[in-house]
Order: C-alpha cells, then sequence, then structure tokens
C-alpha cells in the first residue's frame, strides 16, 4: 500500500488553500493577541503567575539549567588547597574526544605521591560527554561550574590549563532550584 | 612418568613436577603470586589452593609434587572460595591506591580480584602503616604499604643476582620488606625485581609517573647492549606523546628465551635506550664548512659523497672503511657488497676494543659491548682490534684519502692524539651514525643513521644465535637504516642492490653466505636459530606459546 493512500484527496475547495491559510494564521494571531495581552497585564503587575512568549533574552537573560546539566569543569581542591587530582589519567583515558592531556609529578606529601604537572582540557574538542567525571576515583574533576558560554578567538584560547581549571568560580546561580532536594544541600 | 587429572584432563607429566606446573601442560592457569619459574618454590602466599581428592585439606599447586594417580579440582567451588578468601586476605592491608600506582593495570592484585574477588569486604579494620616511596636502589622505588610478601624479590637477590640486599622484618601484620640495614639494592641486575613483583610494591624509578602502562605498544627486539643479546620487549609510548618529556620509548622489559637470558636482563641493557631519544640524535645528513655543519638534503649529500669517493678511486687515491659492530647482520651484509663491489675494498675492520675494560661477569653482561660482533666474523669482517689500530696507523702516513667510519667514537679506544693526527691526514672523513660524538665532529660529511629501535634486522650473538628484532618507533627525522644509505649511495655509483626491505637482505645474504644458510625472518621465529660449528644453522627454534591469564 501506498504510504500517501492515507491522505484524503483535497476537494476543489481545499486545493485554492484559502482554508489553510486562515486556519495557519489564525494560530499565529491568536498567540500574538495573547502574548500582546499577556505582556501587558504582566508589566502591569496583573497576572503575573502566568507568563507570556517563552522567548529568553539570552545573554542579558540565562535559561535556569537543569541540576544534572554538564557545564564546564573544573578541578577540585583538597582542604589545603593542593589538587585533589592524583594524575591516574583515568579521565584522559576515558576520554573519547581524546581533549585531556595530563603529565604526572612527584607530589611532595609521600602519602598521596603524585599530582598533576600538566592538566589541560582542549574544549575545542571535548563533547561534554561526562565520561571524565564518571572515571574520577577522587572526585577530582567536576562539570558542575553552571558555565555554558565558552568561546574564544583563538584555539589556544580553548585550552584551559591546570591553573585555570582549578581557580574557575562556579555560577550556581544558573541552576534551577529543585524544590525536591534538602534546602541547604547544594543543587550540583 | 605419574599420569594425573587435572580437571577432567588426563594427562602424563614427568616426575618430580609440581600440580602448578602440571597444570600449565594442561593450559590450565592456575593463580600465583610467590611462584616463578626462574625461582625457588616456597609456598607463600597460598592462591594457588586446589582441591586434590583423597587429601584431607586443600593444598598449595606450586609445592605439591604429582604422583600417580592424582586427582586436581581446580575450580572446584571449594578451591575457588579459598582462593577467593586468601584474596581478600592479602588485600587486607594493602591500601587500594591504584590511581597512583604504576603497576596498575599490570598488577596481579587487579587481575585476579576482576576474576575472583569478593566484592563484597569483610575487613572493616584500619590499614596498617608502613613505609611509603622508599627508594632502595638507584633503579627501584619500594612501596611497603602495597607489598603482599611474596618474597619473589627477596629470592631473585639470593638467588639470581647472589647479592641478598632484601629481606622481610617484623612478624605477623607488620611484616615488612626492606632492605637489610646499610644495603641498597644496587646490583647490576636489581631492576629484575621489579618484573617479577606481582604487585606495585616495586616499582622503575625512571618509568616513575611517566605513562600508565594500558598506553604502551609492546614491540618484540634484542638487546643491542652486549654480546649476549638478551630477548627484549620495548614499550613504546606512541599515542600520547606528551607524555615521557617526549621520550618514545618508556622502557624496556625482559623477553622470555631459555636459551639466551631466561627471564633476565641486566640494568646497564634495561636503561641503554636512552640514546634513542637524546638531544644529540643526528637528523638531517650534514656537511661541515669552516668548522660548521650545514644542514643538507639526502640527494645532495650522496652527490657530494659520491663526487669525493669518484674522484678518489679514478686518481688511484685509497678510500677505507671501518665498520662497526653495534650493526645488524642486514647492515653488514650491505656494507660487505658496497665495499666489495663498489669501492673494491676488501679489508674492513669493525672493532674498537675500549680503552678501559667495561664491567662483564659469568651470567649476562659480557665483555663485548657490540650486539653482532659475531655477526661481523661471519660475514668476512675483521674482528680484531689490531686491523684497526693499523688503518688509524695507514691514516696517520697519509695513505688514505677518504675513510668512512660507522657509529665508532675513536676517542673510547684510542689516545686522543693518536686519533687527531690520524684523521687530520684523511682528506674526507664521513660518519655515519646516529648520535653526535667527537669522532663525528671531526667529519666532513655526517649522515644520520637510525637506531636498533628503528629498524628491522638481526643481531647474532655471542653464542652465534641470530635473532630477530623489528622496528618499535619510525625512524627519527631523516634517518635511514646503514643498508638503505648504502643502497642509495651504490646507486650514485651505478650499482643496483635489489632491497626494499630489510628482509630483502636478509634473503639475499641466506642465499650467499652458508653460514646463515636456510635461515628467513619466519625460521628465526621469537627464539632465534643457532649457527654450529661447520657454519649452518643447526636447530629450529622451537616456539611455545606463552600461557596467559585466562579468565575463569
Amino acid at each position: 500500500m501506498n504510504v500517501h493512500d492515507k491522505y484524503k484527496p483535497l476537494t476543489w475547495w481545499d486545493k485554492t488553500y484559502i482554508p489553510l491559510v486562515i486556519d495557519g494564521l489564525s494560530v499565529t494571531l491568536r498567540h500574538f493577541f495573547r502574548n500582546i495581552r499577556l505582556h501587558i497585564l504582566n508589566v502591569l503587575g496583573i497576572k503575573t503567575k502566568e507568563r507570556g512568549a517563552v522567548t529568553y533574552q539570552y545573554p542579558e537573560e540565562m535559561r535556569p539549567l537543569w541540576p544534572r546539566t554538564r557545564t564546564l569543569h573544573r578541578l577540585m581542591r583538597r582542604e589545603d588547597g593542593s589538587p585533589r587530582c592524583v594524575a591516574c589519567m583515568m579521565c584522559e583515558t576515558a576520554c573519547p574526544a581524546r581533549c585531556i592531556y595530563i603529565v604526572a609529578e612527584e607530589r611532595p606529601d609521600v602519602q598521596i605521591e603524585k599530582q598533576p604537572k600538566i592538566f589541560n582540557i582542549d574544549l575545542g574538542k571535548c563533547v561534554f560527554c561526562g565520561y571524565c567525571v564518571e572515571a574520577c576515583p577522587e572526585d577530582a574533576i567536576r562539570m558542575d561550574t553552571g558555565i555554558i558560554d565558552i568561546a574564544s578567538y583563538t584555539r589556544n584560547g580553548m585550552l584551559l590549563t591546570k591553573e585555570q581549571l582549578l581557580n574557575i568560580q562556579p555560577k550556581v546561580e544558573n541552576y534551577v532550584a529543585r524544590p525536591d532536594l534538602v534546602e541547604g544541600q547544594p543543587i550540583y | 612418568m605419574p599420569t594425573i587429572t587435572i580437571d577432567g584432563k588426563e594427562l602424563t607429566v614427568d616426575e618430580g613436577k609440581t600440580v602448578i606446573q602440571a597444570a600449565e601442560e594442561a593450559g590450565i592457569y592456575i593463580p600465583r603470586y610467590c611462584y616463578h619459574p626462574g625461582l625457588r618454590i616456597v609456598g607463600q602466599c597460598r592462591i594457588c589452593l586446589v582441591e586434590i581428592e583423597k587429601m584431607p585439606k586443600l593444598q598449595v599447586a606450586c609445592y605439591t609434587r604429582v604422583q600417580d594417580g592424582m586427582v586436581v579440582h581446580v575450580n572446584s567451588e571449594k578451591a575457588k572460595r579459598a582462593r577467593q578468601q586468601v584474596l581478600e586476605f592479602l588485600l587486607v592491608n594493602h591500601p587500594i591506591d591504584c590511581p597512583v600506582c604504576d603497576q596498575a593495570g599490570e598488577c596481579y592484585l587487579q587481575e585476579y580480584y576482576m576474576q575472583f574477588g569478593l566484592y563484597d569486604p569483610k575487613m572493616i579494620e584500619d590499614k596498617n602503616k608502613k613505609h611509603k616511596a622508599v627508594p632502595v636502589g638507584p633503579h627501584v622505588m619500594l612501596d611497603s604499604e602495597r607489598c603482599i610478601l611474596c618474597t619473589r624479590c627477596v629470592r631473585f637477590c639470593d638467588e639470581i643476582s647472589k647479592t641478598s640486599e632484601l629481606g622481610v622484618f617484623n612478624r605477623g601484620d607488620r611484616s615488612e620488606l626492606l632492605p637489610y640495614p646499610g644495603k641498597t639494592l644496587d646490583n647490576p641486575y636489581s631492576a629484575n625485581v621489579v618484573d617479577i613483583c606481582p604487585v606495585g610494591a616495586l616499582t622503575e624509578r625512571d618509568f616513575r609517573f611517566k605513562v600508565r602502562v594500558w598506553y604502551l605498544d609492546e614491540t618484540k627486539s634484542v638487546c643491542p647492549g652486549c654480546a649476549t643479546g638478551c630477548n627484549i620487549e620495548i614499550h613504546t609510548s606512541k599515542a600520547r606523546p606528551y607524555k615521557n618529556e617526549g621520550r618514545r620509548i618508556a622502557r624496556l622489559k625482559p623477553r622470555y628465551n631459555p636459551e639466551v637470558n631466561d627471564y633476565w636482563i641486566c640494568d646497564y641493557g634495561r636503561y641503554g635506550f636512552l640514546f634513542v631519544d637524546d638531544d644529540s640524535r643526528i637528523q638531517q645528513p650534514l656537511v661541515q664548512k669552516d668548522g660548521q655543519f650545514n644542514e643538507v638534503e639526502w640527494d645532495n649529500a650522496l652527490y657530494m659523497i659520491h663526487g669525493v669517493l669518484n674522484q678518489a678511486l679514478e686518481n688511484g687515491k685509497s678510500v677505507r672503511i671501518l665498520g662497526s659492530p653495534q650493526m645488524s647482520n642486514e647492515d653488514l651484509y650491505a656494507l660487505k657488497r658496497f665495499g666489495n663491489e663498489v669501492l673494491e675494498i676488501h679489508d674492513i675492520p669493525v672493532t674498537v676494543k675500549p680503552l678501559e675494560k667495561p664491567y662483564s661477569d659469568d651470567f649476562l653482561i659480557r665483555e663485548d659491548k657490540n650486539p653482532n660482533t659475531r655477526g661481523a666474523a661471519l660475514l668476512g669482517f675483521d674482528t680484531d682490534h689490531a686491523a684497526t689500530e693499523k688503518l688509524l696507523a695507514d691514516c696517520r702516513n697519509g695513505g688514505v684519502h677518504s675513510l668512512i667510519i660507522f657509529h665508532h667514537d675513536l676517542f673510547k679506544g684510542f689516545a686522543a692524539e693518536d686519533v687527531r693526527s690520524a684523521l687530520d691526514k684523511v682528506e674526507t672523513v664521513i660518519f655515519v651514525g646516529s648520535n653526535m660524538q667527537p669522532t663525528a665532529e671531526l667529519a666532513t660529511y655526517i649522515l644520520p643513521a637510525c637506531t636498533w629501535a628503528e629498524k628491522d634486522g638481526t643481531f647474532t650473538n655471542h653464542a652465534g644465535r641470530v635473532q630477530k628484532f623489528d622496528a618499535a618507533v619510525d625512524p627519527l627525522e631523516n634517518s635511514l637504516p646503514e643498508w638503505k644509505i648504502l643502497r642509495r649511495l651504490a646507486k650514485q655509483f651505478g650499482h643496483a642492490f635489489a632491497y626494499f626491505e630489510a628482509e630483502d637482505v636478509f634473503r639475499d645474504m641466506a642465499k650467499k653466505v652458508p653460514a646463515f644458510a636456510g635461515m628467513s625472518y619466519r625460521a628465526l621465529g621469537d627464539r632465534g636459530m643457532v649457527i654450529n660449528e661447520n657454519g649452518r644453522p643447526s636447530q629450529q627454534a622451537e616456539v611455545k606459546e606463552e600461557l596467559t591469564v585466562v579468565s575463569k
């Protein structure tokens, strides 16, 4: 059976396309007048629970991120300020884009032994899969900064070094607050 | 000869073998930590427990001798459960710091835990603290916490190196592997304890934190460090070149060959690969002009050299060659053909005896530090040091117009003024080698040769065993194997050497040189073939599959 058989053949009235144009325009106009009405009322402070068209004015207005959204990486620190990372290279191994570059060195603290000398992430290659976070046995790398506006004029600008990754200030306010989580508990 | 049954397989084994060896013959792998085929058996770790019928308790497979009619169950529920619990005991004080441990990836604790570990540990006590990151010797780092006290390293130092530096101190769960007071693990075979350590207690200092082992590629090769020709594996890190300070070769590991080196290799050989990625490597053909070396293209360099040599030959002046036993059989054969057919030189000395007598012993380290002196002798080169001396004397008398030197640093074998006075009289010195060194600096033309790790070939060791080595990495920049250099140079003279790969040279050599008759890369295999006294290959290498860890 031909798949097109399920469509009813058009009548001569349909073939003029006048009803379809009217049908489509009515939807557009319905939204137009609804948004005009709601935006005016919202500006006046009436019916504030009902919002107009859901357009985010992106750079000025941030769309709330769901708590599990993977955003820019950061490296965690220990209580004494040294990096949590022990350069085990699990993230580097797990990375499908091969965007992590680690070179290890001896750590002065003999109980931990190892630390990264170089820890670079090439965001130009990163696919934000989050495997590095999954693989990390030390909870040293996280993707919870809430930063998604990552851009640079140069390729080198997309390469984040160890120092940059350690000093990223997370923008927690970009995440949507989850009412089902206990108050005071971090949402990420 | 007793006949035994292991997991339903019936087999007859030699008298005096133990169950673990018999099982290996049957192709059944029994987990082991303390058992090592190259060392005395102690039955220390208990991980190899098996069930033997008519015996009241489980027995250790490594220590129990086979008896006629024995019925062994390796994979019965009882034996599996016992091994699982032994592993749990071994892990009681293990710090499980796999993320920072260099052994991770080749660790037998990890291996067996993934196979039959007790995934729900019952141990809740605190772990004992012991010494961490102790450099016990120039090459070895000790971490006592990770040690499972299998004593393989202790036995190695007692039996193989016979230096007895290591021991187990204290008792109970405070037992700890340490060097004896005042001793350091600095015997010439010390780094072998790293290979035999089944866990991460002993790790290499040179390799420490450089590359994770799962990034490494393995290539079968032969050590070029001395005339023994120990079988090795070259571990290279090619996929992630930013690691290891840009060194392409990460480490060398011994490869089992019962005819040559068993499981062992000396430290000189193990750390003798550093020149491959050294800064002194020659990467381009160089021409000296007013004391300055200028880089030139291969074709230009060969054209100039051809011009010089051709003019010398036409004017009836003497051109001489100094070969090197560092070169492979293929390179030497190509050199012989080049000497005989192109330059019509028939006496090519190869040996330069070092001024200081190098260290040697009666185990693996030989006094002759060249891997292929025997091969050079078989191919008709003059391996006497006196021949080189005579060549230099000829140079000093002004009888040599051009001299081609392969690899040798003459300053290591002769007094400095002797070398200088000799080479000053030679109009054109052509140096073919891999690294820049004092002799090379006196040359007019320098051609970059690649190292043994960058080419295929064979070495003939002191006992006449021809062994194959494979290229582990690509030649650095514009360096070439010597036989390729000679092929291109011969082409300038109008001689065609029809060789495209090292194997072509070997095939031709096997046809022409009686000592290598009947050999081919395929026949050499992993263990190599021996040349017997009448100069014929005597023995077909028996290639036995290495038994790998079989998962349950």
